[in-house]
């Protein structure tokens, strides 16, 4: 028991900060958090000997973090004027026929980059960077992994509205990811 | 025109397979501007790229 709420004091910061990245909201993540330590207080049995307590405790908050959303969905509901300036940022990348403004660049093997745990850490930082409405609607879909029309029903969005947010979450990430990362790497000959 | 797109219009659909079935007549447009385009085989590989990272991120959250 003591072993439990050890654990649970230092894994809390880790929590929190997730929290917060899903749902952009200071209050509701320490909501999400405290309900969360509290189921996990109330299964000590549930506990006891897994080999992994982070991913059982990071479960236990995704589905807290769900409820959240649901709890402020008034709050969390999308309009597509409100989109973080998501428009515009698309707009950038193209010109007037539609065309990529710069090409793309060659990323290089996806192998060799997803096996350095440094790639990992930035793109970590990259997601937290979205925007707020954009970083929220991009983690219920890419970490808590509702289906789309699961997110429509909770953020009373129509799917090609969803669409279009999901993919400027995207590119945004895209372009994080190019400054941050593979625009430093050196070239590949 | 009706399998015409333009690179913004392929790279919406790209990242979109992610979230839906694309329905036939965006599935021949993009593969065929795909064949066409110097820039966008590039993004989609990019999206591919981003798909797998998200993956793996996912397990870093939970990694003890």
């Amino acid at each position: 028991m003591t072993d439990l709420s050890a654990l649970l004091e230092t894994l809390r910061p880790q929590l929190l900060r997730y929290a917060k990245l899903q749902l952009r909201n200071e209050a509701w993540a320490e909501d999400a958090v405290s309900e969360t330590l509290l189921a996990a207080l109330e299964k000590p049995e549930a506990f006891a000997g897994r080999a992994q307590p982070k991913t059982w405790l990071i479960g236990i908050l995704k589905h807290k973090l769900v409820d959240q959303v649901r709890k402020h969905a008034r709050e969390c509901s999308l309009t597509t004027d409100d989109d973080d300036g998501g428009a515009a940022f698309e707009e950038q990348l193209f010109n007037e026929s539609g065309h990529f403004r710069d090409t793309p660049a060659e990323w290089g093997d996806p192998q060799a980059v997803l096996g350095q745990q440094q790639f990992i850490a930035v793109l970590d930082a990259c997601v937290e960077k979205l925007p707020g409405q954009l970083g929220r609607v991009f983690l219920m879909r890419e970490w808590l992994e509702l289906e789309t029309d699961e997110i429509c029903k909770e953020l009373s969005v129509t799917p090609t509205n969803l669409w279009v947010m999901l993919h400027r979450a995207r590119l945004r990430l895209r372009e994080c990811l190019q400054l941050n990362w593979f625009g430093k790497q050196p070239a590949t000959p | 025109m009706f399998l015409r797109r333009t690179c913004q219009e392929a790279a919406l659909l790209t990242t979109s397979r992610r979230d839906r079935e694309l329905g036939w007549a965006d599935r021949v447009a993009l593969r065929l501007h795909l064949l066409a385009c110097r820039a966008c085989p590039r993004f989609e590989r990019q999206v591919r790229l981003m798909e797998q990272a998200m993956g793996r991120w996912r397990s870093y959250v939970e990694r003890d």
